[in-house]
């Protein structure tokens, strides 16, 4: 697969404190995230290389405070980074004027914010059209828009509320129409559904995955819930004070942790609900009989695992054997789990 | 409780106080050597007082720059065009308010429409009381036959306070952008705020001709100042994801001010006007000093022939004015948008708008078929003015009164006042900057006490030392006395929670009273004599003080009172060892507002009758000696800014040590 890469970050640095930037320069290299705390500077973002794809979804995990929401905000420049570049579908990001920023940011980016980030004097409807009155778009049509959004969020009714006469989860549900209203192509997502109610929660994320789906849009999800990373991740990254520990598919962050760190982080998590036939099938033994979908979950063929006598099984992807699972690891991890 | 002050002892006696205090005591004793050695007669002249001779022509230097400016770079043509424009809307608020026949000739409008507009917009603010206030205030104004006078205030109100307004903003803005332009214009302004008034009206009668014009300008630059602080305040406290916000949805520079941080900042922005509008009306009041027609100068009269039943109405309008302006623009501060329900018609949603101009249509109508809701003519009002005069005067007849009224003043001239004041006059200069600095030591520290030493310095060489002096005993005295009363006044109101609704409400709507108002009941009970003068001083200082003394009882966390009652502390105790400590530093914060207040006061006293910088500053008003006017203006606002510098950073210090919320 040749996927163009969206967003490239490489050695980027987001240090808080007195003069980063010289702070960065002058620092030697090696130094940990508490050495740093001790010359009374922050390491928000610390040496992060990771790339993006078209399309991809990728969901960022990490404790509170390891700097999620801060690699996401350099991803679309509301801070300067302090060391390292980053591309944004080719172009420099600390390199662009005032003028192409803004210019990327209406026709490009879109964010949902952690606290909301409402415009407290505007009424629901007027803060969902306003990244579309920013772009100069007219009246009538841009109140179309945000109607229409606004009722797909669930909130029909209370376009004429003003944020603070809102529940959390409401005012977070404007935030994500916000978002919606304009559709871009890269889509960042700071906690979005963290104030909803699980039922809302579940139908927000189909509609991300489903917009995703259709119009390709590549959306980094910031998270602390690991069920709602694992419906939606096409990759993992787990951060820890600053730095990402490991970004990769979620079935080898569970089964090969790159540190003690995401080793630790991961252990809660029901792996047989994670690892998938396609991650167990080997190339050399095929084994015979009735294949298995790659695309299945070691908990979907639990009951299949228990039952079949077969020592390898044959796993397809798109009626394809791609290889073989040897059944015992799998039952392995099936009864980890419980 | 013993942790508490053990901890406040150790405080004190760390090194850095001790050295602090020894270093005031050298002061102190110097200071004191210097003035016996005075008393002995064996100090040199030239000791006490700086001579004549060494004396620089400060006033002088400072005409030869104002010409310089005014002529040679041309600022006189300049300030007269904006003189022009000013006038032209001076004319059309003074034509719509009280018909002074000048463009566009429709004025004036009838006292009905503006009174029930009032009540309109009163009702929306703050429901029935609002509007009874409003109506009231306009209704009483008409019928105690001070509509004209009360319009003439108003129409300069009505042009200075927008200007004022937008200044601000305008200047917040840059400062709140622009470290540099912050930096150069905090300094500038805590003088402003110092600076007193006096000095604000000569360089506006000299620029802007004499008149409403001048008026509006002296009001516009004194209501500046808190617009540019609130401003700023309100802009640095927009949420950083509100402007995250703005940005992601592509925001230019100017739509983010415009259509986010602005908007975000509507409280602080809305405080700004509510201080703005009493700012200015407390010094559009005090423009009746440059022949400002209205209320103000109404009053100055009546005052100044001993009218006391005309000064008493003309205070209550003052009074009824300011606290409609006050509640009205505070209602609006805390006013918060809310919706309406879909399908709301378009009438429904501008109701307020609406039932203004049908109010305003209607009165304007009526008025012109019922005489008497045009204007209330000369012979109709009902003012009661000669007869609160016998009243107030018989009152003042009666010999236990006059009794008191006498003793009050004997006493505090024969025993008090005067003896203080030729003491502080005996004391040599340099003692006397001695005894400055030794208080800045010990107190604010290393740098409020070189400020100290430099200002008080440049006031001992301006050439006016016993005027200033003079000035500064009126002041102390005045304050101390207020302290002696409004302390306790304060710690009898903090015991319980319903009085102290009840006085903070009181400080509430006293502090909006301009303060010329304050100078009515001193006269009215001793006359036109410097007892007066520290007697008005003193009920206008005693409103910071009572209100910082219960605001400061107050923030006292429970915790340490009941720490305080389980230990058995008796009532006293724990007042003295507990509450007292803690509440302190608010206190102080009171303490330096009622001096800032007292050398405000001290200046309008000045017309009263004192031998202080306010009687030379108001001489100059009659002259056009700006640079005499400035050397004076400033040695008010030296003296003044150390006290501030002083008491303020005592009191933040004092806050941090403690871990009391700013
Ligand atoms: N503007 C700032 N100035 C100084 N330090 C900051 C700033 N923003 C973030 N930090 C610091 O950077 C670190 C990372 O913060 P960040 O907000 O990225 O955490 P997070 O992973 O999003 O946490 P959470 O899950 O609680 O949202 C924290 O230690 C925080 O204190
Ligand atoms: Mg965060």
């Amino acid at each position: 697969m040749t996927a163009e890469t969206v967003i490239s970050c490489k050695n980027a640095w987001k240090i808080f404190g007195a003069d980063p930037k010289k702070y960065l320069r002058s620092m030697p290299a090696g130094l940990s995230f508490d050495d740093i705390r001790a010359d009374g500077y922050i390491a928000g973002v610390k040496d992060v290389s990771i790339d993006v794809t078209r399309g991809e979804m990728l969901v960022i995990m990490g404790l509170s405070g390891s700097g999620k929401s801060t690699l996401v905000r350099c991803f679309s420049r509301l801070h300067d980074i302090t060391g390292g570049t980053i591309t944004v579908e080719g172009q420099d990001l600390m390199s662009l004027s005032e003028k192409e920023l803004i210019e990327l940011r209406r026709n490009k980016m879109g964010m949902v914010f952690q606290s909301f980030g409402l415009l407290p004097h505007r009424t629901v409807l007027e803060n969902v059209a306003f990244p579309l009155e920013m772009r100069g778009q007219d009246k009538h049509a841009r109140r179309e828009r945000a109607l229409e959004v606004v009722k797909l969020v669930g909130l029909e009714g209370r376009e004429e509320y003003f944020p603070r006469e809102l529940s959390g989860g409401q005012q977070q549900r404007v935030g994500i129409a916000r978002s919606l209203a304009i559709e871009p192509d890269i889509w960042f997502l700071d906690e979005p559904f963290s104030a909803l109610d699980p039922l809302i929660r579940r139908e927000m994320q189909d509609e991300f995955l489903r917009l995703q789906g259709m119009l390709g849009k590549t959306i980094v999800f910031i998270t602390h819930d690991f069920d709602e990373a694992l419906r939606l991740a096409d990759r993992i990254a787990i951060m820890k004070d600053g730095a990402v520990e490991q970004c990769d598919t979620p079935d080898q962050i569970v089964l090969n942790p790159a540190t003690e760190y995401v080793r630790k982080f991961t252990e809660e998590i029901d792996k047989a609900r994670v690892v998938r036939a396609g991650v167990l099938a080997q190339g050399q033994v095929m084994g015979e009989g009735e294949p298995v979908e790659a695309s299945a979950s070691v908990q979907d063929l639990a009951r299949l695992l228990v039952q079949d006598a077969r020592a390898v099984i044959p796993v397809a992807q798109s009626s394809k054997v791609i290889g073989g699972m040897d059944r015992a690891a799998a039952l392995e991890i099936l009864l980890e789990a419980s | 409780m013993a942790d508490i002050t053990s901890d406040l002892k150790a405080d004190t006696t760390s090194p850095a106080q001790w050295s602090r205090s020894k270093w005031a005591s050298v002061l102190l004793l110097v200071a004191v050597v210097l003035t016996t050695l005075r008393y002995g007669g064996l100090l040199p002249d030239s000791l006490h007082r700086i001579p004549e001779a060494m004396i620089p022509p400060f006033a002088a230097w400072l005409d030869v720059f104002f010409n310089f400016v005014k002529d040679d770079l041309g600022l006189l043509t300049l300030t007269r065009t904006l003189t022009e424009g000013l006038e032209w809307l001076l004319d059309i608020t003074a034509n719509l308010m009280f018909g002074k026949r000048r463009w566009p000739f429709i004025g004036p409008i009838p006292w009905t429409a503006v009174a029930g507009v009032a009540a309109v917009v009163g009702y929306h603010l703050g429901g029935w009381r609002m509007a009874l206030l409003g109506a009231g205030t306009f209704i009483w104004t008409a019928l105690i036959g001070q509509w004209t006078i009360a319009m003439e205030t108003m129409s300069v109100l009505m042009v200075a306070a927008p200007l004022a307004f937008f200044i601000g903003l305008g200047l917040g803005i840059l400062a709140w952008k622009y470290a540099a332009v912050n930096r150069a214009i905090k300094p500038i302004l805590s003088v402003l705020q110092t600076l007193p008034f006096f000095t604000y009206l000569l360089p506006a009668v000299i620029f802007f001709k004499v008149g409403p014009t001048a008026g509006a300008v002296a009001t516009t630059i004194y209501a500046i100042p808190p617009m540019i602080l609130m401003t700023t305040l309100g802009l640095q406290k927009v949420p950083s994801e509100v402007v995250e916000a703005g940005n992601m949805s592509g925001c230019t520079k100017w739509q983010l001010l415009r259509h986010v941080y602005l908007p975000s900042a509507r409280t602080e922005i809305l405080v700004g006007v509510n201080q703005v509008i009493m700012l200015c009306l407390a010094m559009v009041v005090l423009t009746a000093f440059i022949g400002m027609p209205g209320l103000g100068a109404k009053l100055l009269a009546m005052m100044g022939s001993f009218k006391l039943g005309r000064s008493f109405e003309i205070g209550v309008t003052i009074v009824l004015l300011a606290v409609t302006l006050d509640r009205m623009s505070k209602a609006w501060v805390v006013r918060q948008p809310v919706h309406f329900e879909r399908g709301t018609p378009w009438w429904r949603k501008h109701i307020v708008l609406l039932m203004c101009i049908g109010v305003f249509v209607f009165f304007c109508i009526a008025a012109q078929f019922v005489q008497v809701f045009a204007e209330i003519g000369r012979k109709q009002n009902f003012s009661q003015g000669k007869e609160i005069d016998t009243l107030i005067k018989g009152f003042l007849a009666l010999d236990p009164v006059q009794n008191t009224t006498q003793a009050i003043r004997y006493v505090l001239n024969v025993w008090i006042l005067n003896p203080f004041r030729d003491f502080l006059l005996s004391i040599p200069t340099p003692a006397f900057i001695l005894l400055v600095v030794a208080f800045a030591l010990s107190l604010g520290g290393g740098r409020p006490a070189i400020y100290a030493a430099i200002f008080f310095g440049l006031v001992a060489l301006s050439g006016w030392w016993d005027r200033s002096v003079i000035t500064l005993y009126s002041v102390i005295s005045a304050v101390t006395l207020a302290l002696l009363i409004g302390v306790p006044l304060g710690i009898t109101a903090a015991r319980s929670e319903k009085w102290s609704q009840r006085v903070l409400l009181a400080c509430d709507t006293a502090q909006t009273f301009p303060s010329f108002i304050y100078l009515i009941p001193a006269i009215m009970l001793f006359g036109i004599t410097a007892t007066s003068v520290v007697m008005s001083i003193l009920i206008f200082a005693m409103v910071p003080l009572t209100r910082y003394t219960i605001e400061g009882l107050r923030t006292v966390p429970p915790e340490m009172t009941e720490a305080a009652d389980m230990a058995g502390a008796t009532r006293m105790q724990k007042l003295m060892k507990v509450q007292l400590p803690l509440a302190l530093p608010t206190m102080a914060v009171g303490f330096n507002q009622a001096i800032m207040f007292a050398f405000f006061m001290v200046i309008i006293a000045a017309f009263i009758g004192t031998q202080d910088l306010g009687q030379e500053l108001q001489r100059t008003l009659a002259g056009t000696d700006l640079g005499k006017n400035f050397v004076l203006g400033i040695c008010v606002s030296l003296m003044a800014l150390t006290f501030d510098l002083t008491i303020m950073k005592w009191a933040t210090e004092r806050k941090k040590a403690l871990g009391l919320p700013d």
